[in-house]
């Protein structure tokens, strides 16, 4: 009983974490701020989620289900490296093409070929050997 | 390492992953991982040189870490949720590139605290150019002490597990 209550507590908040980065997903103002939001939903709610499907799975303990609960633990463990190297690469290619960054002193979000906004740009945030 | 240790780790991986047990299913991970233990053995742990002690103690060390940097998740989470919940993100947002040098030597080391920034939520770890780490983050908040001289409390945990330094 205690561990159902347990299971759906863990399942009902990874399910929630999920929805805040979607959410944040739609509601950022750039694509760097966006990454954020696509790349760090994995991290916890995927932990909360799979670890009330273990929980959920060793209620009645026997050794296929430990098998089973060692497979998730495995996804669990790959996603903690695939999620981050995913987001650096997506990240890292929009930084090489110089997708254009919103800041609060812009205001605005900023488009391609969008003069106005280039001048915001902080140069900042290229390294040298990036600037045109 | 020799090519057993490579062997034994894929052998493990294999039941694990077939979960049966039988002559037949057995011989075959014997084989397959045989073979990859054979072709690839250098690349699981190559350049990897010390003694076998050092390793499993890196491991407890990293294991430590892995705790520590669960509860940095959880925090930075909360942060985030409340972030892109609220009612005007512009407002609160205050994204911005960070810039620091790393004290940290090898490339692995450097590899997990990518990662690491990249894992706790708000900071993005964009570029590693040779010991320069170009960082962006969301808030003032979530950079934390990134932004500061000297390395910040991720990177002295990454270098205790790693190069034996102070934490």
């Amino acid at each position: 009983m205690i561990t159902d209550i347990l299971v759906i507590i863990a399942m009902l908040s990874g399910l929630l974490f999920f929805v805040a980065t979607t959410v944040g997903i739609i509601r950022f103002p750039d694509f760097y701020s966006r990454v954020h939001a696509a790349g760090k939903g994995d991290t916890l709610s995927t932990t909360l989620f799979l670890g009330g499907a273990i929980l959920f799975i060793m209620r009645d303990f026997s050794g296929e289900n430990l098998l089973t609960a060692g497979k998730l633990l495995l996804i669990v463990f790959y996603i903690f490296i695939a999620s981050p190297t995913a987001t650096h690469a997506i990240i890292d290619a929009g930084y090489e093409f110089r997708v254009p960054y919103w800041t609060r002193s812009s205001g605005k979000k900023g488009t391609e070929g969008d003069e106005e906004n280039e001048e915001n740009m902080d140069d900042g945030f290229y390294p040298d050997d990036l600037k045109g | 390492m020799p090519p057993v240790f490579t062997f034994f780790v894929m052998m493990l991986f294999w039941t694990a992953l077939s979960g049966k047990f039988d002559l037949f299913h057995l011989g075959m991970g014997v084989i397959s991982s045989g073979l990859v233990a054979w072709l690839s053995h250098d690349l699981l742990f190559e350049g990897h040189t010390k003694k076998l002690g050092a390793t499993f103690k890196e491991i407890a060390c990293f294991l430590r870490y892995l705790l520590w940097l669960f509860g940095q998740i959880v925090l930075a989470n909360f942060h985030i949720a409340g972030l892109s919940l609220s009612l005007y993100p512009k407002k609160k947002l205050d994204p911005h590139i960070i810039k620091f040098k790393t004290s940290l030597k090898t490339d692995f080391a450097r590899f997990v605290l990518a990662n690491s920034i990249t894992l706790t939520p708000g900071t993005v770890s964009v570029r590693i150019e040779e010991d320069i780490f170009y960082v962006h983050a969301l808030t003032r908040r979530s950079a934390g002490d990134l932004a500061g001289d000297g390395p910040g409390e991720m990177e002295r945990w990454v270098a205790w597990v790693f190069e034996g330094g102070s934490r």
